[in-house]
């Protein structure tokens, strides 16, 4: 598996790839991932991060947007962002 | 107990199919045409559903396409923020019916094959010429950029060339590809001589599968068929746990075979709401959980894995659906099962192919 250089990863402008839909569940009260025949729910940070996804921001703005939001250091969070990007991305719900 | 709220409607829009493969879970009391739910209630349905905390809709059948309010079906379920997936043998499928159905916002499709050859598309699905219609059909799915999963049943008869149908899944650019061993219910359930493979093809069949996993690139779902198991399988992850199917006239099951259980009344969603089926139903509660099991479920460890098993498979082979699903080898029953095995294959030639 190639994993990409830190650099490339943060200037990549990540979007929901078709077929893949955010979307809170009001009656269990949690957020998931729409997907062919599975939905894949998101924990954590997760939820707050994919809502910045838009195939507008990069990895980078996202980044800097969090760590604004929650006053915590850019390197604490972009740890979490790469991690979650990458994971969604292998699984196919992620494109660029 | 507590019940949970189910994740995943099946919404068999029509029986009408046309094709006839003889593999089909459908009834063997196919409904007609005018036994069929209107617009209207269906979209009142899936209200109901997206209320209830349904997260995905699957339009199924039959073939749903012969169903002219499907695009507006599926706008519906889309603004009620439900997950739309097609289930579609393709044969309807054209540029206009697909633009359609696009327009409406269809999230996913599933595109059943038969078979990688004609002749192999012909003999189990019963219409001349389906095959080339097929591939036009998922030619045109990729041009919109519709997420794609083709669908094969496997069996006796096309086990060896599976191999050559993740050749054609990534020909056709699909995404997934679901090889899933026939399930005998239904009109499957008659020809189960003709398609239940042997030991080895499922052998063959499951090594195929690994030896595609391994190259990547094509996520693939392997539904296993259980007669060559010593387990049951978790049918439907448990009697009315997740999953509500319901039927062309509007009757709502825990799944699609279960109209074959008897002194149960069948509940229609024409004239009770969904959430009293779900909840309060003597349907639904029927098999709910592990209170109703007999021996030697009751006392299982597994009996919160497999839920006891299929009870449509209990009562077709052993007359009871209340009994261990006979699959199971510690069930008394399980040479029922040895008894199917032994005549698979006997009868090749004699297919009986779906119709009214």
């Amino acid at each position: 598996m190639t994993t990409t250089p830190p650099q490339d990863a943060q200037t990549r402008v990540p979007s929901l790839a078709r077929g893949y839909r955010l979307q809170h569940d009001k009656v269990r009260d949690l957020w998931l991932i729409q997907a062919p025949e599975k939905a894949l729910i998101l924990e954590g940070a997760a939820p707050e991060i994919l809502r910045l996804v838009d195939g507008e921001r990069s990895v980078s703005t996202i980044i800097d947007a969090l760590s604004t939001r929650y006053d915590a250091p850019r390197e604490l969070i972009t740890d979490d962002v790469l991690t979650l990007l990458n994971d969604l991305t292998e699984k196919g719900a992620l494109r660029a | 107990m507590t019940i949970a709220a189910p994740m995943s409607l099946l919404a068999e829009l029509t029986h009408r199919c046309p094709l006839a493969c003889v593999y089909c879970s459908n009834p063997l009391q196919l409904e007609r045409r005018a036994a069929e739910m209107s617009t209207e209630n269906w979209l009142k349905t899936l209200d109901q559903a997206a209320e209830m905390g349904i997260l995905q809709v699957h339009f199924s059948g039959g073939e749903p396409m012969a169903r002219p309010d499907l695009p507006q079906l599926i706008r519906h379920a889309r603004s009620l923020n439900l997950y739309t997936n097609l289930i579609t043998s393709g044969i309807l499928l054209n540029k206009d019916t697909l633009a359609a159905l696009d327009d409406a916002g269809l999230d996913h499709i599933q595109l059943s094959f038969q078979d990688v050859t004609n002749e192999g598309a012909e003999r189990i699905g019963g219409l001349k010429n389906a095959q080339p219609r097929k591939l036009e059909a998922a030619r045109l799915i990729n041009e919109l950029g519709i997420p794609l999963t083709l669908n094969f049943v496997v069996h006796r008869e096309n086990i060896a060339r599976i191999p050559d149908m993740f050749t054609l899944a990534r020909e056709l650019k699909a995404q997934r590809v679901e090889i899933a061993h026939t399930q005998y219910y239904g009109w499957g359930l008659k020809n189960r001589s003709a398609l239940l493979p042997s030991r080895e093809q499922l052998d063959d069949a499951t090594r195929f599968v690994e030896e595609e996993q391994r190259k990547g690139g094509l996520a693939i779902d392997y539904v296993t068929p259980d007669y060559h198991a010593e387990t049951p399988k978790p049918c439907m992850d448990g009697w009315g746990r997740r999953f509500i199917n319901i039927t062309p006239s509007g009757r709502v099951l825990p799944c699609h075979a279960a109209e074959i259980i008897p002194n149960v009344g069948f509940p229609n969603v024409e004239d009770t709401s969904l959430s009293d089926i779900w909840f309060d139903s003597e349907l639904f509660n029927l098999f709910r959980g592990t209170d109703w099991m007999p021996e030697p479920c009751r006392s299982c460890p597994k009996k919160e894995e497999d839920w006891g098993g299929c009870r449509c498979q209990a009562l077709a082979l052993t007359g009871n659906a209340a009994n261990t699903d006979p699959i199971c080898s510690k069930s008394p029953l399980h040479h029922t099962v040895d008894q199917a095995l032994k005549e698979a294959g006997k009868n090749p030639t004699d297919l009986l192919y779906r119709r009214f």
